[in-house]
């Protein structure tokens, strides 16, 4: 093989503390190299061109470009090589940029990591062979899991692109944290009366499948052939049967349910619809409340309802669905703020989280849009807002800012005047964030048409005097301790991974960062793809979001879905395990260890033998370490292979 | 390329391609200093990672090896990790019965956010390794032919 070698300066990044020059010169020593330069930038349209005239130019049939990680260009290369005429797998990629450059300053010990790294993958590369895909064919319907703003907004997408869409929404209506909100920032204009119509969309379009009240039990295939088990929750309620009509929550005698929909700021019937604009808007039994279930008497639901949809037997059931692409949207949660002693920690029943004065600015809440103290019901006048609760505080384990909570709370200033024009808002603020078209303008409509108070400083206690509370903390601008007198404080509870996101990430096999937020492929260029193929990503499960991203997210994962899915048929990806026929002895090891099932056993002139089904198998290579006789190889990543990369830095 | 004499010794990672490999770009993304030791060979899932590479790479003349894959039920491919975690466990408790210091293998999980981890991981393997010193080399006129012995009996 004749291997040619490019080391990419990448502008300084590289050059800056690696002598690209001398790792070229050093490369022309190793085994099978006949060419070696160092380029100002390989990936760059004059980059590529100079490795296909190099290719051209000294007939090479290997090709090692020494720069970035893999996970950023390697995709980018393998084209590059397919359009010189080579077959995209005899490249190989040396990492001198996030292994070498940006991770020490010693030149000399950098170049001389940088050439190793070369004659690694050089030594690796004149094992490699070319590996040709297969074709196969895509199941053109995706899944959406999650009914949030975000995946709404990708379902509607993807069905008006014409594609299946099946949307799985773990409560019993779709419409996420955005269906809580009382208005919308820097608009002001009402939540409900923008998300209404689009749920009603989901509801009529003949391409969308909804399962509400559903989770994903199991998810086994790959892009484009996805097997998922999804779990319908028991609501204890026929909904083929059930209307809505809502006389089962009229007439239950059952009011001590927990209400989730409002932030548990009132309780419910046992049985109930979340919100009249619920979607689907069906009946829900609360089994842990409902007297029939939990003693088999009353049964009144039962007796009122006209269309019999009652069945308080009624268990989970599992349905599977047949996808071949995932949108994972599955939002956020708020941050348990009770662990702030400072705050009170949960003892003092007026205070509250932007939440749930959300749901109590809002007309369809339980106070039906009266700013009503959870003590003694009274209006309040002082209105303290405490930001920065739950983030940026690493004392929590939450250094990350959530972004949005700065506009809600100015948002939230101005309702407060709008519904009590006598009243006055403080706001305890760190720093404004409030990047994005009109928002700073919003904040600062807040500060100066709607007189809110803004103090920059932390909070250090909240204590009660009389029926009052008294908010103590900092104001660092005046350099002074202050004391306001409150009636109501709000704090503005940062977002953090929903619940159960992370078990998700391991079904979908995706990754997750350290807060339980799912990992995009790349930062800056795949935001919304992950490392699974054909597993996407929408809103804020992805890192806190405000609603506009969150819509945008939404539409960015629905176009990825309708790009891949404007194939009939994709390509697989040809690194699998192949059985060597001779070497196999039929012990059936692989079959065994093989998480996939991808490995049969077959018959071949009356001896077992184990055979590869190429469009399972994932390509981990677990049956390669586990064959006794070396008789399963994981192409490109053969037993040879590695080793010879182990060979090249320590025997030569 | 020689280590360089008195600085460096030599350390190979074999590290998974969707959580450590990741990790170490993270590391790196994130300017997080390491020593320079260290050379990663990828591999698809430390379930890919045969126990005899790690003795195969010790024989060859590397002073320790570090294999770093998903946290346990993280794994990419559902349950990788859990078969590397059984050889690797095994294969530490193995090594001193050939002869091998224990403390030149450490096998470690790292995801692809964790780019401050893997800069903790490195850095204390490394100065693991040079408390240890180079390890012994099979050397002389018949280094090679012993060497091809050895792999054969592997």
């Amino acid at each position: 093989m004749k291997i040619g070698v490019f080391v990419c300066h990448c502008g300084t990044n590289i050059e800056g503390t690696v002598d690209t020059a001398a790792v070229a010169a050093a490369s022309r020593e190793f085994p099978g190299v006949v060419f070696a330069t160092d380029t100002m930038y390989a990936c760059s349209e004059p980059g590529q061109d100079g490795i296909i005239e190099a290719i051209k130019e000294h007939k090479l049939d290997g090709v090692v470009v020494a720069s970035c990680t893999p996970r950023m260009h390697e995709p980018t290369f393998r084209r590059t090589l397919e359009r010189a005429g080579l077959n995209r797998y005899l490249f190989e990629m040396a990492n001198i940029r996030e292994h070498v450059s940006w991770i020490g300053k010693d030149r000399e010990a950098n170049t001389n990591k940088s050439a190793d790294l070369v004659r690694m993958a050089a030594a690796k590369l004149l094992k490699n062979r070319p590996l040709f895909s297969k074709q196969f064919p895509v199941n053109k319907s995706v899944m959406v899991v999650g009914g949030g703003v975000a995946g709404i907004q990708a379902a509607l997408d993807c069905a008006n692109g014409g594609l299946k869409v099946v949307l799985v929404e773990k409560d019993t209506t779709i419409g996420g944290k955005m269906a809580k909100l009382d208005k919308t920032f820097p608009t002001v204009d009402c939540s409900s009366c923008v998300l209404g119509p689009l749920m009603v969309d989901v509801a009529q379009h003949p391409n969308i499948n909804l399962h509400a009240y559903s989770e994903i039990e199991e998810v086994n295939g790959y892009v484009g052939n996805f097997e998922i088990k999804v779990k319908k929750k028991a609501s204890y309620v026929d909904w083929d049967a059930c209307t809505g009509c809502g006389l089962c929550v009229e007439k239950c005698p059952s009011r001590k349910a927990t209400d989730f929909f409002n932030e548990k700021l009132a309780t419910t019937k046992a049985i109930n619809i979340p919100f009249p604009q619920a979607i689907p808007k069906k009946a829900k039994i609360d089994p842990d409340f409902c007297m029939k279930i939990q003693k088999d008497k009353c049964g009144v639901c039962a007796k009122v309802c006209p269309s019999e949809a009652i069945d308080f037997t009624q268990k989970d059931e599992f349905i599977t669905e047949n996808v071949g692409a995932v949108v994972a949207a599955t939002g956020f949660d708020l941050f348990d703020w009770t662990v702030y002693g400072q705050y009170g920690g949960g003892k003092y029943p007026d205070v509250i989280t932007s939440l749930q004065y959300e749901r109590m600015l809002s007309a369809s809440g339980p106070s039906e849009g009266h700013i009503k103290r959870p003590s003694d019901g009274k209006e309040p006048k002082n209105v303290v807002f405490i930001q920065c609760v739950g983030s940026r505080d690493k004392s929590v384990g939450r250094p990350y800012c959530s972004g949005f909570c700065c506009m809600y709370t100015a948002k939230q200033t101005i309702l407060t005047k709008d519904h009590i024009p006598d009243s006055q808002s403080h706001v305890f603020y760190m720093d404004i964030r409030s990047p994005g078209k009109l928002y700073d303008e919003f904040t600062r409509r807040a500060m100066e048409e709607y007189g809110a108070n803004y103090i920059r400083g932390r909070v250090s206690m909240i204590y009660p005097k009389g029926d009052n509370l008294v908010v103590r903390g900092a104001d660092t601008l005046m350099g002074a301790q202050v004391e306001i007198d409150a009636d109501l404080v709000v704090l503005a509870v940062g977002a953090e991974a929903s619940v159960g996101a992370t078990d998700l990430a391991k079904k979908l096999r995706i990754s997750y960062d350290a807060y339980g937020f799912f990992m995009e492929g790349h930062p800056k260029l795949k935001p919304v793809e992950t490392n699974t193929a054909g597993v996407y990503l929408a809103g804020a499960c992805q890192g806190p979001k405000d609603i506009p991203a969150s819509v945008a997210q939404g539409s960015a994962a629905a176009s990825k879905v309708l790009g891949l899915f404007s194939q009939d048929m994709l390509a697989s990806d040809p690194q699998v395990s192949v059985v060597d026929i001779k070497r196999c002895i039929g012990c059936g090891k692989c079959i065994q260890t093989c998480p996939f099932g991808a490995i049969k056993e077959i018959d071949f002139r009356g001896m077992k033998k184990a055979d590869v089904i190429e469009t399972i198998c994932q390509g981990c290579g677990i049956c390669t370490s586990t064959c006794p006789q070396g008789a399963v190889q994981l192409q490109h990543f053969t037993d040879n292979q590695i080793l010879a990369e182990v060979n090249a830095i320590c025997r030569f | 390329m020689p280590i360089l004499e008195g600085k460096e010794l030599r350390i190979v990672g074999f590290l998974c391609n969707w959580c450590s490999y990741g990790g170490a770009d993270t590391a790196g993304v994130g300017r997080f200093k390491q020593p320079t030791d260290l050379r990663v060979i990828k591999v698809p899932c430390s379930g890919r990672i045969d126990p005899l590479f790690i003795v195969k790479t010790l024989l060859a003349g590397a002073d320790g090896v570090l294999v770093s894959g998903c946290h346990p039920r993280d794994c990419h491919y559902t349950e990788g990790n859990f078969y590397a975690r059984r050889r690797l466990e095994m294969l530490k408790r193995f090594l001193p019965i050939m002869g091998i210091d224990a403390k030149r293998f450490e096998y470690t999980w790292v995801s692809a956010s964790e780019g401050q981890r893997w800069q903790e991981v490195v850095t204390k393997f490394t100065e693991q390794i040079h408390e240890l010193g180079a390890a012994p080399k099979i050397v002389g006129a018949e280094a090679e032919e012993t060497l091809k012995l050895m792999e054969a009996a592997l």
